[in-house]
């Protein structure tokens, strides 16, 4: 999951990163907590997207009023389903040069990266697009570690001289110790602002966490991060959910078949409403959840249900559709493909209920497809 | 021939109590599976599916020296040790069912067992089947009913059920199927498994079944384009349709910056003569095409 901008910053502060000094407001009547800061500061909305600035969620404020004002505009709005709970108030800094530093997973060479640009407070996928020669790697293995001298190798790449050079290599530590002492899959500083006076100061900052390993990370809140309500209630099912623009509903086991299966109803010319992977081992409880998502979902046509159990049981699956039709009423066609171990007992569960079941998943999208073009006329 | 696992493989189950754990130890029996052994720390002396439960791995393989594969059920918080555990008792295969275990635990104890010289499958993945001979995994034994000249290497779990039933419906075996894992960072790679198979007399045919997201089918491409695979190649890619930018479940599968893409993928295998089925299907058609 991604955090919030300042809770990462707070992260990184905490093992040396030096950041602009600021407050975080999360309701109007604290907007006193700023008399102690030197205005003009900025106002940063903490939603968990780019493009704030853009969108209007970045401002400046020149006085207490201002800032007042700007809290209570921005509290309480929703932007792309994410409710803005806090705001950070920042103090400008003065910059000479805006750099771009990051460490993240090297999956192909399994340890880690440290990517580093002058090209900072851009668009860094557009420079390693355009100039890949603006972009310095340094792989990391995980059992060794960051050791100073090659991050001295990184300041001198980076042009960084005396004090500066000195402080990149604590900024890069502290980096690093987010990333392993966190479970961090991206701990990125863009931009890293060196100041008129020489300071190396993080302006900005985005750090993902492995969502597998927050059961050992009391202190990292699902609050500060970019999970909408939505899909916290689907992540206690198991469940992983993506919206799309179709009206074919989609539910499968796995990620890989659940692809396969949208891919599907496009080769039959259809589009699909929705990505719905019930997971390895799904129970009925995930099952009946996502399908009362599907059934409730006024776009969705028609359902196509795909399931390949290997871990994932198709009694199971069958009691869980069973469970969902009980609870929502619905004239939605289901067409349902059911494989793999204990489908006979599944089959046998939805046969009851007067539910049909195919054996390949083509021939459960051809009788939806035809079914789809009989509703149409 | 197979590859990782034979008729001979002796397995020890590493969380045989668990829910999973003891349910699959009994569906690896039916199937054949010759497992000796399994463990759960505190619950030694007991016995499931027949199958003696000891405290630790060294312990089982005192009285079960033979021992030479794992399969991991252990829960995710406590994988990685049991992974440790299970290399440092000198097992060189280790199949690493567990899904969500931290990326960080995995990529750290990969390279402790590269270090070694032990090869672990996974993590979050069905394991390993032999058709016919043996099965260190969760896929469904009822697919596996006939051996043959197709070896299968996946990303995907239910994805390779479906392509081996299809397969098999259509009377071509399979030499082994590896389900090498669907997480961002995996012990064995689908290049190794390719190389495994251009190795193996019996496996005459390889399909490859990738999905969006990293850049491992572009690197196998790449592979079988320097002319070390002489075997016929077919591939099949999950995520056609998928909107760019979007999580699809998989930590495994994000499109990002270009790379990863489905476009990219199909582009690589083209370019060196690898057909690929558009869907699950398909592959069946273009297997047949190599055939005599």
């Amino acid at each position: 999951m991604r955090l919030l901008e300042y809770k990462g910053k707070e992260l990184l502060n905490r093992y040396g990163v030096k950041i602009p000094r600021g407050a975080i407001v999360t309701r109007v009547e604290d907007i006193n907590i700023l008399s102690t800061l030197k205005f003009p500061l900025f106002a940063k909305s903490q939603v968990p997207f780019a493009g704030r600035a853009k969108m209007g969620l970045v401002r400046r404020v020149d006085t207490l009023k201002d800032a007042e004002n700007a809290a209570r505009d921005y509290l309480g709005r929703v932007i792309q389903d994410y409710p803005i709970r806090k705001v950070l108030f920042e103090e400008g800094v003065n910059v000479a040069k805006e750099l771009y530093v990051s460490i993240t997973l090297d999956r192909e060479n399994r340890g880690y990266l440290m990517l580093a640009s002058t090209e900072g407070g851009v668009d860094i996928e557009e420079v390693a697009r355009k100039s890949p020669e603006k972009i310095i790697r340094l792989y990391i293995d995980d059992y060794e570690g960051l050791r100073d001298y090659m991050i001295r190798g990184v300041a001198q790449k980076l042009g960084l001289e005396g004090s500066a050079a000195r402080d990149f290599v604590t900024v890069a530590k502290a980096m690093y110790r987010v990333f392993t002492e966190y479970d961090a899959e991206l701990v990125e500083i863009n931009p890293l602002a060196l100041t008129t006076d020489g300071q190396l100061v993080a302006l900005d900052v985005k750090v993902m966490i492995d969502d597998n390993s927050l059961y050992r990370h009391p202190d990292i809140s699902v609050e500060d991060s970019d999970y909408t309500m939505e899909e916290l209630e689907a992540r206690k099912y198991g469940l992983h959910y993506v919206e799309l623009t179709g009206y074919v509903g989609i539910m499968a086991n796995g990620a890989g078949l659940t692809m396969a299966t949208m891919d599907l109803v496009k080769e039959f010319g259809h589009e699909p409403a929705d990505f719905l992977d019930v997971g390895g081992g799904a129970s009925k409880d995930s099952v009946r959840e996502g399908l009362k998502i599907l059934l409730t979902d006024d776009r969705i046509k028609a359902v196509l249900i795909n399931i390949f159990g290997g871990i994932t049981r198709c009694d199971e699956v069958a009691k869980g559709v069973v469970e969902a039709l009980n609870e929502v009423k619905t004239n939605k066609p289901i067409f349902i493909r059911l494989k793999g171990t204990n489908e006979e007992e599944g089959r046998k569960i939805l046969a009851e209920v007067g539910l049909k079941t195919y054996e390949t998943a083509e021939e459960a999208m051809d009788a939806l497809s035809k079914t789809i073009k009989t509703l149409q006329g | 021939m197979t590859i990782l696992i034979n008729e001979n493989t002796k397995v020890i189950v590493q969380g045989i109590t668990g829910r999973e754990g003891s349910r699959h130890t009994q569906y690896m029996l039916q199937y054949g599976t010759k497992i000796l052994a399994g463990v759960t720390p505190g619950k030694g002396g007991q016995n499931v599916q027949g199958v003696p439960v000891f405290d630790t791995v060294e312990e089982a393989l005192r009285k079960f020296p033979d021992i030479n594969t794992s399969i991991v059920f252990v829960p995710a918080q406590f994988a990685a040790d049991s992974v440790y555990e299970a290399i440092d008792a000198g097992i060189k295969l280790i199949v690493i069912i567990t899904e969500h275990i931290p990326i960080h635990d995995a990529l750290r104890f990969v390279n402790y067992a590269k270090r070694r010289g032990v090869t672990i499958i996974g993590p979050n993945c069905p394991g390993i089947v032999s058709p016919l001979k043996s099965k260190v995994g969760i896929l469904p034994n009822h697919i596996y009913t006939k051996s043959g000249p197709v070896g299968i290497v996946s990303r995907s779990g239910t994805l390779t059920y479906e392509i081996s039933y299809h397969l098999t419906q259509a009377g071509i075996g399979q030499s082994t199927v590896v389900g090498i894992g669907g997480d961002p960072i995996i012990g064995t790679d689908m290049i190794e498994v390719v190389r495994m198979f251009e190795e193996d007399p019996e496996t005459k045919y390889i399909v490859v079944i990738g999905e969006i997201g990293g850049t491992m089918e572009e690197r196998v491409a790449q592979y079988i384009g320097s002319g070390k695979v002489t075997k016929p190649v077919v591939a099949y890619i999950a995520g056609r349709t998928a909107p760019p930018g979007k999580r699809m479940g998989h930590a495994g599968a994000i499109v990002s910056m270009g790379m990863g893409s489905y476009e990219s993928k199909v582009k690589a295998f083209q370019e060196v003569n690898v057909p690929v089925a558009r869907t699950p299907t398909e592959v069946v058609k273009l297997i047949k095409k190599f055939m005599p």
